[in-house]
């Protein structure tokens, strides 16, 4: 994939692409957002940017579930399209965009069928990105090797069950087990997948999906403090495709609390960085938005390149964050608890 | 992954093979003087080295051209659909690319008004060697010509294109930009007609036929 045949498969769709990254809402948008009284006002605010009017049908009052579907619907149709024009190799790359969406979709689905819900209740919550045929079977299974045998083997993520099937039973911490497993396979197979698609693309997928795997590796470090969960087994959920790979995930596995995950961190120089500037103090931002921060920094940089794929995965991260800050206002602006309004991550 | 050049590779170290081979037989069978590149270059007629140096004169161009249209016209379908002003104004980015097929076709006809007939029977033995070597020299200096139009023509038309489309991309996000990346596009074009300048040259010196 190279400047010289690159458009001929893929050069409208990367014009398209940048074209919905132009749509992304400003700085001045945003201001404009946090001035909001009422979710109408919202509404008349977004009328005016590339939303245009995707709330015009909905039944007043507006509530932020709402908009959060709506948005998240405008992002599928786009997407949707840009899949449906693309052709190899550019097809199997938005595939594997949407296989993140699908490993939460599973895990939704085995969650709520192990608390007694009717599954035509669970389908509406899932990402319609992450849809698959088999979605609808999937309460019929027990043990995640029924699982595996009567539903996923069809599916695009057969193979990264295999490190879980060896699970006895389906419960609440197997099930997040299982669900930071998958993503780790998912992650590696797509960083694999990229290495083979040339220069660009590799280059710059490479360091994306190393800050995803590392990023994934501080959380999940920092969220098992206190929990039952061995370490060795801990040392199994990492991602091995970032920079923390080997040393920093060893180092990983042996620490014991937050001091010590920062004193890794040391070793890095972006990820330090990210850690002293944030801590848990109210007024300071949390090191989760510190890497929201860190990763729409980074997906913004696709877009200074030319010919490769990964403005696509830049744009989908991009829309994600654009929507999460439009749903963080909403709820300060439906809520009437406009202290912390501005902590949304800017992106342009 | 078997690359999908493989079946090339095979053909060539067979060819190459062969080659070898042959040449090895004739220098140790004392035949070596069928390597003759002097009974080749003498005995090959002018004429085919000037029509080809005008096929591949104005077909290299129109590839050259042919690829930076589709490479700038993708990207100006992609980027109009959200900026719908850029359409128009960058349509003079095709009409650089299309330039260069222009030029292609131009050479394509002077060279080939230069060819024409030489009749050796009509003259005596000294004017016929002297004539029948200045149409061996208008021969090669056609080919020579025809190569140099078509190469920068195919370089020239792939540069325009690559830049055309980097240009149409960001006229879709900032219209200010389309100018300066004009000049760019502009500086590539004339890489062409270095090309076209040379050929004109090399071609007004050759004289063919009978005169």
């Amino acid at each position: 994939m190279n400047s010289l045949n690159f458009n001929i498969d893929n050069g409208y769709l990367e014009g398209l692409v940048r074209g919905f990254k132009g749509g992304i809402l400003k700085q001045t948008d945003y201001l404009n957002l946090i001035q909001c009284e009422t979710l109408e006002d919202l509404k008349l605010h977004l009328q005016s940017t590339d939303y245009g009017n995707f709330l015009a049908n909905e039944a007043s009052p507006l509530q932020v579930s709402v908009i959060d579907d709506k948005l998240k619907e405008k992002l599928v149709i786009e997407f949707q399209h840009m899949r449906n024009q693309s052709v190899t190799p550019l097809a199997t790359f938005l595939d594997y965009i949407t296989y993140s969406y699908m490993i939460d979709n599973i895990v939704l689905l085995i969650t709520g069928t192990l608390h007694q819900r009717a599954i035509s209740e669970l389908i509406p919550k899932c990402h319609p990105l992450g849809s698959f045929e088999q979605m609808e079977a999937l309460h019929i299974a027990s043990t995640p090797a029924e699982l595996y045998n009567a539903v996923l083997v069809d599916t695009p993520l057969a193979s990264y069950f295999i490190d879980c099937i060896s699970e006895q039973d389906l419960d609440e911490l197997n099930i997040e087990i299982i669900r930071n497993a998958l993503y780790k396979a998912y992650l590696e197979d797509f960083y694999k997948f990229c290495q083979t698609l040339g220069d660009s693309t590799g280059a710059y997928m490479s360091d994306a999906l190393a800050f995803e795997a590392d990023r994934r590796a501080f959380i999940i470090t920092i969220n098992s403090f206190g929990t039952e969960l061995p370490k060795d087994d801990r040392a199994k959920l990492y991602p091995r495709c970032g920079k923390l790979f080997p040393d920093g995930l060893a180092a990983l596995a042996r620490a014991d609390d937050y001091e010590q995950v920062r004193a890794v961190a040391e070793y890095y120089s972006e990820y330090r960085v990210l850690f002293e500037e944030s801590s848990n103090n109210p007024g300071e931002k949390t090191l989760e938005d510190k890497f929201f921060e860190y990763e729409v920094m980074l997906m913004k940089k696709a877009f200074l390149d030319q010919f490769h794929f990964g403005i696509f995965y830049a744009y989908v991260k991009l829309k994600e964050q654009e929507s999460r800050n439009i749903i963080w206002i909403a709820e300060c602006v439906a809520q009437r608890h406009r202290a912390k309004i501005d902590s949304y991550i800017p992106i342009f | 992954m078997a690359s999908v050049l493989t079946p090339v590779y095979i053909v060539l170290t067979m060819a190459l093979a062969a080659f070898l081979i042959l040449s090895f037989y004739y220098t140790l069978t004392d035949q070596g003087y069928r390597y003759n590149i002097g009974w080749l270059l003498q005995d090959t007629s002018p004429y085919m080295w000037a029509n080809l140096g005008i096929g591949l004169g104005i077909s290299l161009s129109v590839v050259g051209a042919a690829w930076g249209i589709f490479t700038t016209g993708s990207s100006i379908l992609g980027g109009g659909v959200k900026a719908p002003r850029i359409r128009t104004k960058n349509l003079v980015s095709i009409i650089f690319c299309e330039a260069v097929a222009i030029y292609g076709i131009i050479m394509a006809i002077v060279i080939s008004n230069q060819e024409t007939v030489f009749n050796p029977q009509k003259w005596s033995e000294a004017e016929r060697y002297q004539l029948s070597s200045q149409n061996h020299h208008a021969g090669y200096s056609m080919f020579g010509a025809g190569l140099t139009v078509g190469f920068s023509n195919l370089f020239c038309g792939i540069c325009v294109g690559i830049v055309g489309s980097g240009a149409a991309l960001a006229d879709a996000q900032n219209s200010s930009l389309f100018v300066k990346i004009l000049i760019v596009e502009i500086f590539g074009s004339a890489i062409g007609l270095f090309g076209v300048i040379i050929s004109i040259l090399q071609v007004t010196h050759a004289k063919m036929g009978d005169k």
